[in-house]
């Protein structure tokens, strides 16, 4: 076989072999792509598939785990929450715009495939530094806005982080969220020989040809050639596509929806019928509509067009499905069968081009087997070679105004977040919340990832995603219920960084266990690197999502009122290892990110949560990047209230510059009404968790009596200057 | 009374629209089809927000043709209320039911953020609930909303008093900072001489319940409830 064609559809020559072997015989060319496709890591995770079945993935409430277009958990009431995040990394390094609005559009169309409404999307973005990564920042948050604003999905929330790491490789990791009632739960699973094959929504074109083996490389040089491996969007059709999907729930003829997303329609039947033992599937690519003339067998069974789903439609009643998709003006074209002979049969009209088991297309990459080796350990951090901390409002203000740490308004008023009468907590604090209409449930949903630790750590680094990712939601009063992750990382044929993917499995697995959550859906990519070298962190970006019986119960961020007692649950480590204030004020990235104690994580948790049950908060607030200061100043600036406290002497090993703007797990800001401060202080007792009182809420300035000073002028002024 | 909510391919306010009305107001609703060509019998027509056909060519420029626009324009001749929100009012100004055109904001970005609306007539069955120069907070979404119209259009709405809300801070003073969009004279909502066709650009359905951070829309719609009642008492 010529390597030139090998490399093309991303197959190595063992792994040709392998095919030839299985099928003892030479594929065909339109074989060869298909297998292409679906061997590629980004189809068939042959580089992680055996480290992720070690998460944890079973729980009480969990409904459907990994292997479905998405997860889905019960919520009660009849209720399931389904979600999922998936990286669009590799089309919005070349194509900003397009690449991030179809990452939207492809999650949404998951959360669809499950008989979801999606009510949500969150999305988390990494980028190199401003100014010079402005092209990748621009198009992705123009894109995801383009996309979400037109469907009609709130945006609620999400993270933006810049660093170096990412200028040649931005992360671009979407998330949605839906609901359905439980008995409508769909799943993409091709049962009963004879039902018929639909492809709805929008005509197959070339676009996106090879987008799936193009995000199994590296990318480089020619990179921007791949242009055409890039898909383009159409939220309307989508939008349309969305109600008539939702529609279906009308008649029980539907047998299952599946998404057509990487790797197109090879993809989509051969999961569906890889779902059911001994399934297969008949289709007839010349019954595909299609948006251009000369298209070959190969490319509509390649094609990554967007805004199509497959429905598989009990025999003899088409008709009725169709004419759904027709009420929305969407063409839709019946294109084969379910078949119980275990293959994937493709036939232009009469002639027959491809036909391939169906388990070698969805379970045959062989899995490969890397070797990790830990790299060198990162820069030593001697916290006393630091200098003490000369001005804390001064630094104070330079965080603020820090890329990472500054006010996102200027890019979540881009996104529509409050479509849907349903965000009952808006973006800006730490989770963002919807309500279930027509209950009093409330859903919590944050996604998270300090990629600074995970490069310092992997193993610690994804605990700590996990941590904050849960603080995010108990910090409205939810309680975390189950959790999707994107494990983006860089090539792992190095060792250093298949050693990172180990480790951030297991850091994952270790911090979900104890946390009992769930791991419902997920995705991996790969080959974030560029030219060979410019690695990324690793970045094991974590969505969760949590549930509030009554939502009247839910706390925002941002203090309320005068004269509450402001307190930090939880207690301060010497430790600056990784932070932001080493990063802004010093300039550099080392030593270990902050420990972190899963058994007090807990204990903190409960007590906040039961704390926000009792009624006895106004707010609470995660304390993580940038510290207790920053906390402190985001809550008053949330919620327009200065705060006054006497000034801060710790003690030691502890330093003051630690105390501000260390960043230690397991802390909350939180303010309470004076008369809930006896029981606050018995229920902290009970649980053995540190209580502090740092202060008073009320008049228009941050005060540590002697320490510093800061109108809330002057804050606001610092912290929504740089992406204003 | 009964509201209709008109739906167009790409359409999403009406849902939200359709819950105000149903479980906050608690009057009667119904949804109407771009392809209907019947009112069924509806008090008021909401044209929703969305963006109806995609808005690829113009906002509004597709919808305006759709059957259903038709029975809307005869029904706003006949005097029925007509009450366009967001691409509801683009849509009223393609038709012609309203002067004036909602152009590219001038950030020339997307904007969803909380506005204050100082609302210049309650004589209008649309807004009898508010209080004489009242400051309300009704939060926009859009890319397309800077009102504009040519001098003489302006200056003749302004003469006979068609401009309803206007963008001002919360003390209620109409200042440049506090115009969103770059819409000409702050413009956030204008109704025809009638006074039977309002349009606006901020969404009240996003604001008629507590929970979602204010209430002032209900005022609106509670407006547009009480003057039917209004009108088959007397």
């Amino acid at each position: 076989m010529d390597e030139r064609r090998l490399r093309e559809v991303a197959l190595t020559p063992d792994e040709y072999r392998a095919i030839v072997e299985q099928l003892k015989r030479a594929p065909n060319e339109v074989e060869l792509g298909m297998l292409g496709v679906l061997w590629s890591e980004h189809c068939s995770y042959k580089s992680s598939k055996a480290l992720l079945r070690r998460l944890p993935s079973t729980g009480a409430a969990v409904i459907q785990g990994p292997g479905e277009n998405a997860g889905a958990v019960s919520i009660g009431e009849g209720w399931a929450v389904v979600f999922k995040i998936e990286s669009h990394n590799h089309p919005s390094a070349i194509e900003p715009y397009q690449g991030a609005a179809t990452g939207v559009g492809g999650i949404i169309r998951d959360v669809i495939a499950m008989g979801a409404r999606p009510i949500a999307l969150l999305d988390s973005l990494r980028f190199g530094p401003l100014p010079e990564s402005g092209r990748h920042f621009e198009g992705v948050v123009a894109g995801i806005g383009g996309y979400g604003n037109c469907i009609g999905i709130p945006t609620v929330g999400g993270e933006i982080y810049f660093e170096d790491c990412y200028a040649n490789n931005p992360v671009v990791n979407a998330m949605s969220v839906g609901l359905v009632r439980t008995d409508l739960l769909m799943r993409a699973r091709a049962e009963g020989v004879g039902n018929s094959i639909l492809l709805v929504g929008a005509d197959t074109g070339r676009d996106g040809i090879h987008g799936a083996s193009f995000a199994s490389v590296e990318l480089d040089e020619n990179s921007s050639e791949r242009r055409p491996a890039v898909q383009v969007g159409n939220p309307f059709l989508e939008k349309c596509l969305l109600e008539a999907c939702m529609d279906l729930s009308h008649t029980d003829a539907v047998v299952a929806i599946q998404d057509l997303g990487a790797a197109g329609l090879t993809s989509a039947v051969a999961e569906c019928a890889g779902r059911v033992e001994g399934a297969g599937a008949r289709i007839d690519v010349g019954r595909v509509p299609r948006r251009e003339r000369g298209m070959t067998p190969y490319d509509v069974m390649l094609s990554e067009s967007q805004e199509r789903m497959l429905v598989v439609v009990q025999r003899g009643r088409e008709r009725e499905v169709e004419s759904i998709f027709h009420a929305w003006d969407l063409t839709s074209a019946a294109i084969g069968e379910v078949t119980d002979d275990g293959h994937l049969t493709v036939f232009d009209s009469r002639d027959q081009v491809a036909h391939l088991p169906v388990r070698l297309l969805t379970e045959g990459a062989p899995m490969r087997r890397l070797v990790g080796v830990a790299p060198e350990p990162p820069l030593d951090l001697v916290i006393d070679a630091l200098p003490p901390l000369a001005d804390a409002g001064a630094t104070l203000l330079r965080l603020l105004a820090s890329p990472n740490l500054s006010s996102r308004r200027g890019v979540f008023r881009r996104y529509d977040h409050m479509v849907g009468d349903a965000t009952v907590v808006p973006p800006g604090g730490d989770a963002a919340m919807l309500r279930v209409k027509g209950t009093r449930l409330g859903l919590a949903m944050t996604a998270d990832c300090n990629a600074r630790y995970c490069h310092l750590d992997p193993h610690l680094g994804a605990q700590l995603a996990v941590a904050e990712a849960a603080r995010n939601i108990i910090a409205t009063g939810a309680r975390p219920i189950a959790v999707t992750d994107c494990l983006n990382l860089a090539n792992p044929d190095r060792p250093e960084v298949y050693w990172e993917l180990e480790e951030t499995v297991a850091g994952l697995a270790y911090a979900c266990r104890a946390l009992e959550l769930p791991i419902v859906s997920g995705n991996v990519s790969l080959y974030n690197d560029s030219n060979g070298d410019s690695a990324i962190y690793p970045t094991p970006v974590v969505g969760m999502v949590g549930v509030i019986d009554d939502y009247g119960k839910r706390l925002g961020a941002g203090f309320r009122a005068d004269g509450d007692f402001v307190l930090l649950i939880g207690s301060s480590q010497n430790d600056l290892g990784g932070s932001e204030y080493l990063k802004v004020e010093h300039g550099y990235v080392a030593g270990r990110p902050p420990a972190l104690d899963l058994t007090r994580e807990q204990a903190v948790n409960r007590v906040v949560l039961a704390a926000a049950q009792s009624g006895y908060l106004h707010s609470a607030h995660d304390c993580a990047d940038g510290g207790m200061l920053v906390a402190l100043a985001e809550c008053s600036l949330l919620g327009g209230t200065g705060v006054r406290c006497p000034a801060i002497r710790p003690e030691p090993p502890l330093r003051l510059d630690a105390a501000f703007f260390g960043e230690s797990p397991s802390r909350y800001i939180v303010s309470v009404p004076s008369r809930a401060m006896p029981e606050m202080q018995s229920l902290a007792r009970r649980h053995h968790v540190e209580l502090s009182l740092l202060g008073l809420t009320g008049g228009d300035t941050l005060e540590f009596e002697g320490q510093l000073k800061l109108s809330l002028a002057e804050l606001r002024q610092a912290w929504e200057v740089m992406l204003a | 009374m009964k509201f209709g909510v008109v739906v167009f391919p790409g359409t999403w306010s009406d849902r939200d629209c359709g819950w105000v009305v149903d479980q906050v107001l608690g009057a009667e609703l119904t949804y109407l089809w771009h392809r209907d060509t019947d009112l069924k019998g509806c008090d008021c027509i909401i044209l929703p927000g969305g963006f109806a056909y995609g808005d690829y060519l113009r906002t509004g420029a597709i919808a305006r043709f759709a059957p259903v626009m038709e029975q809307v324009g005869e029904f706003a001749d006949r005097g029925g209320l007509v009450w366009g929100i967001c691409n509801g009012f683009q849509v009223l100004c393609e038709a012609g039911l309203l002067p004036g055109a909602l152009i590219r904001n001038a950030s020339l970005e997307f904007r969803c953020e909380w506005t204050n609306l100082l609302v210049e007539r309650t004589d209008l069955p649309f807004t009898s609930k508010c209080a004489e120069r009242e400051v309300i907070r009704v939060p926009i979404a859009h890319g397309e909303g800077s009102y504009f119209a040519d001098p003489a259009t302006l200056s003749r709405l302004e003469q006979r008093g068609q401009v309803v809300f206007r963008y001002c801070g919360p003390d209620g003073r109409v200042v440049p900072g506090a115009n969103p969009n770059g819409s000409l004279h702050n413009i956030a909502g204008i109704v025809n001489a009638r006074g039977n066709v309002l349009g606006m650009m901020p969404h009240p359905e996003r604001c008629s319940e507590a929970e979602l951070g204010g209430t002032d829309g209900l005022k609106l719609f509670r407006s547009v409830a009480d003057g039917a009642l209004k009108v088959l008492v007397s």
